[in-house]
């Protein structure tokens, strides 16, 4: 016990120059040259197997007696988790893609002892067909400005020692020992950074007001509450680099005079919520948490509360009713949160990404941070971009770049030679993009433009296979199934638009539907609560508005042009294709197929209900769906 | 949602725990508002929200029962049914909807008779559906007991529930 204080006690950094010297310590303990092995463990690459690898490689290494020439490390995510489990070969960076266990043996063999690549792990790029060796060279890769995410890839994010010789905290100190509250909330004005969460707030505003506030009680919020559906950035940043978070939020409450912190984050995310925890507990350890910060007086602590799955607690009001052990229903804002907020007291609540964005602004300064980006929207922004692209995974890139070099260049484009349909941005809140608009550059404003939003920056890439009308509707009973029920025009009108949407997609449409739907989304616009409800109809106005034939084709014809709306599709049997195998046969619910072995099968009409078991197991394509 | 208090069904199982329950609910006095945290941790022992521990978690700690319900019913990540052995949550995020999520819905609704929040009557499976597992490289995903079974298909899914009794 004693032992344990005293190393705990030797740990703890006193001062500015205690932080530099362990940081100056603990690089010449590392040799820059010596052979790393990195394997990716963000939640992607560890749903693909990468523990398998981890541990493979450490049975290798120790089996060989290797632990002198190379070290292993379990990184955050790289970003690229399309080809996961992703292992990076340190000095040279040379990337293996999609590596499993059996992998691992030859590695070591070939790679580690011999020095020589192993093509077959490389990466191919589908476009040029060209092997690429190193991790930088991928165009993936290439083509963004990782700023903020880049460190996610070489840091272990349970050793705060890796994010201290990355440089980590260090703008803590300057924050602490050179700036003022006041300079501080001057420099992040002036970076004109706007919330990543959502509504693309000025932050510095934010934390202006919550500076002049009056008030000796003030809490700092994390809202990792990622509940937009195809966004996962924030998740990412909280298990790779969990370091910047907790930077950026000590920050923020020097700034604003605040002694207690929370991080709210989703019960889905279970990895991030133990990372973040044990980098509080490493950061209690070193004195950068806790009493007395670096020696500079500031005490401050952060606490982790786990969501219970409500996607309006994203909400601020709501996140905040629900830290106080409430259910978790906005409040109408006629005082801001940053006066008035948890508890009463004055709130500073920020995105995971916002507050990952405050260490760069402090170290490099307000006028390098605002050099990137548009007039409106400074710095870089990380995407996911996901659905029908042949790159799955997370980007970093400037503010301004437009979304056809994303989807494109740096997506790869669309798998299996379909046409690009729309891109879906800014989750529930957000809207559909179709092709003609694919110049825009991507930044708050130009997309609110279009009748979407930016959100929490989820992309999700739509090929001709996906029916507008069924996305719309996906949305509304998502939204409906998510609004708190505490004002009458989300939960009713909400309510009432799926109802709409829902006959339409079973061909009970009638013209009139697509003007009530646009006067619903006038009411609530104007009249829902909080922003759940205000911008619920953006995903129905913003297909109505680009792709309005399809929704007539449903309403006026009974079809549905991508074959998606089951009730107005028929499934048929092509006979030159069909085998007779029978397994659509042994599928079928309702016995509505029929047929002889190896013979061609047919399907009754009357008798189909039309679950698509069949088109789902056809393994000759045999199976027509119109 | 409709709750009725019958608590003759839980007692027995409860009773059993009912040390644990006590401790867990003691560590919670001086944070009450982390009632959300408090609920978490009951389900996690028990699989489920049993009733009567709710009415102990208000007892004890002097939280209306009426606040307790409406935490408990107002989350999704909550159950105030028993749960079957098995939990199969389908991931319904846009990206796992774009490419086919709903019909893994269907498809487990078709062979087990069971429908999202629903459980098997021999209690093997529960089905639950997510807004977003946020492994959208991978979809759609399905998670059984934890595990993540990636790009999956209605015919994948059928092998993969056959291994779990």
């Amino acid at each position: 016990m004693v032992e344990q204080v005293r190393k705990l006690l030797e740990k703890r950094l006193e001062s500015a120059e205690g932080l530099e010297s362990l940081r100056q310590s603990i690089l010449a303990k590392r040799d820059p040259q010596r052979t790393c092995i990195s394997v990716c463990g963000g939640t992607a690459c560890r749903a693909a197997g990468a523990e398998g690898v981890v541990d493979a490689f450490l049975d290798e290494i120790e089996r060989r007696e290797l632990q002198v020439k190379v070290s292993l490390k379990e990184t955050g995510c790289h970003g690229f988790c399309e080809r996961g489990p992703l292992v990076v070969i340190e000095p040279k960076k040379i990337l293996y893609q999609q590596v499993k266990p059996e992998d691992v043996e030859e590695i070591i063999d070939e790679t580690i002892v011999a020095g020589r690549v192993i093509e077959r792990l490389l990466y191919v790029d589908p476009t040029t067909n060209e092997t690429i060796t190193y991790e930088p060279d991928v165009p993936f890769y290439k083509k963004q400005t990782r700023n903020i995410f880049g460190v996610n890839g070489t840091i272990d994010p349970t050793n705060i020692e890796d994010y201290i010789a990355s440089g980590g905290y260090s703008a803590l100190s300057k924050a602490l020992f050179q700036m003022t509250p006041e300079k501080i909330v001057a420099e992040v004005k002036k970076s004109g950074l706007r919330g990543r969460g959502g509504g693309g707030f000025p932050t510095g505003r934010k934390w202006q007001s919550c500076l002049e506030a009056k008030g000796k009680v003030k809490y700092v919020i994390c809202n990792a509450d990622e509940g937009d559906p195809g966004a996962y950035q924030d998740r990412s940043l909280l298990e790779g680099n969990p370091h910047s978070i907790l930077e950026g939020m000590i920050i923020g409450a020097h700034a604003i005079g605040s002694h207690q912190g929370y991080i709210y984050v989703r019960n889905e995310y279970p990895l991030a919520v133990r990372h973040a925890r044990i980098a509080i507990e490493q950061a209690m350890d070193y004195g950068l948490l806790g009493k007395n910060i670096l020696g500079s007086g500031l005490d401050f602590n952060i606490t982790i509360n786990k969501g219970g799955g409500a996607f309006v607690c994203g909400e601020s009001s709501a996140l905040m009713a629900s830290l106080e052990g409430k259910i978790g229903e906005p409040k109408a804002k006629y005082v801001h949160m940053a006066e008035k907020g948890l508890w009463e007291h004055p709130s500073l609540l920020n995105n995971v990404k916002t507050w990952a964005n405050v260490p760069l602004i402090v170290n490099k300064g307000a006028d390098w941070y605002s050099k990137l980006g548009t007039a409106g929207s400074k710095g870089t922004m990380i995407f996911s971009l996901v659905g029908n692209i042949v790159n799955t995974g997370l980007v970093e890139v400037p503010m301004g770049i437009t979304l056809r070099q994303m989807i494109f260049d740096i997506g790869g484009g669309i798998p299996d030679g379909k046409k690009f349909k729309a891109v879906q941005t800014g989750g529930p809140s957000g809207g559909c993009i179709p092709e003609q608009l694919l110049d825009t550059p991507v930044d708050f404003d130009e997309l609110t433009k279009l009748g979407s939003m930016m959100g929490s920056g989820g992309m999700i890439v739509m090929d001709e296979d996906t029916c507008m009308v069924d996305v719309a509707r996906y949305f509304i009973e998502f939204l409906k199934g998510e609004s708190c029920g505490k004002c009458t025009p989300c939960r009713e009108g909400i309510n009432r638009m799926s109802q709409i949407l829902s006959n339409i997609t079973q061909g009970k449409g009638k013209p009139e539907d697509l003007d009530t739907l646009q006067d619903l989304a006038e009411v609530l616009s104007a009249g829902a609560l909080c922003a759940l409800g205000q911008t619920a109809a953006n995903p129905v106005l913003s297909t109505i508005r680009y792709f309005k034939d399809e929704y007539l084709t449903h309403i006026n014809n009974k079809k549905c042009p991508a074959g998606v709306c089951r009730e107005l599709v028929r499934f048929s049997i092509d006979p030159e294709k069909c085998e007779g195998c029978l397994r659509c046969i042994r599928e079928c619910p309702t016995g509505a197929v029929t047929g002889e072995k190896k013979q061609p099968h047919t399907i009754n009409q009357d008798m189909c209900i039309r679950c698509g078991a069949c088109y789902d197991v056809c393994k000759f394509n045999a199976v027509i769906k119109r | 949602m409709e709750v009725t208090l019958d608590f003759s069904k839980v007692k027995e199982i409860v009773e059993d725990y009912t040390e644990k329950v006590d401790s867990l609910i003691d560590s919670y006095t001086d944070k009450k508002e982390q009632i959300i945290s408090l609920l978490q941790d009951i389900q996690a022992e028990f699989n489920y929200l049993p009733q009567d521990v709710l009415v102990k978690i208000s007892q004890k700690l002097g939280i209306p029962l009426s606040q307790v319900f409406s935490v408990a019913t107002f989350f999704r990540a909550f159950s105030l049914k028993p749960r079957g052995r098995h939990l199969v949550t389908v991931c319904l995020g846009t990206a796992c909807h774009v490419k086919g999520g709903q019909r893994l819905v269907d498809k487990v609704e078709r062979d087990y008779g069971i429908k999202p929040g629903e459980t098997t009557e021999d209690m093997r499976f529960t089905l639950e559906t997510v807004n977003c597992l946020g492994c959208c490289a991978l979809g759609p995903v399905v998670v059984v007991d934890g595990k993540y079974e990636s790009k999956m298909t209605p015919d994948k899914l059928n092998r993969v529930l056959k291994k779990y009794k």
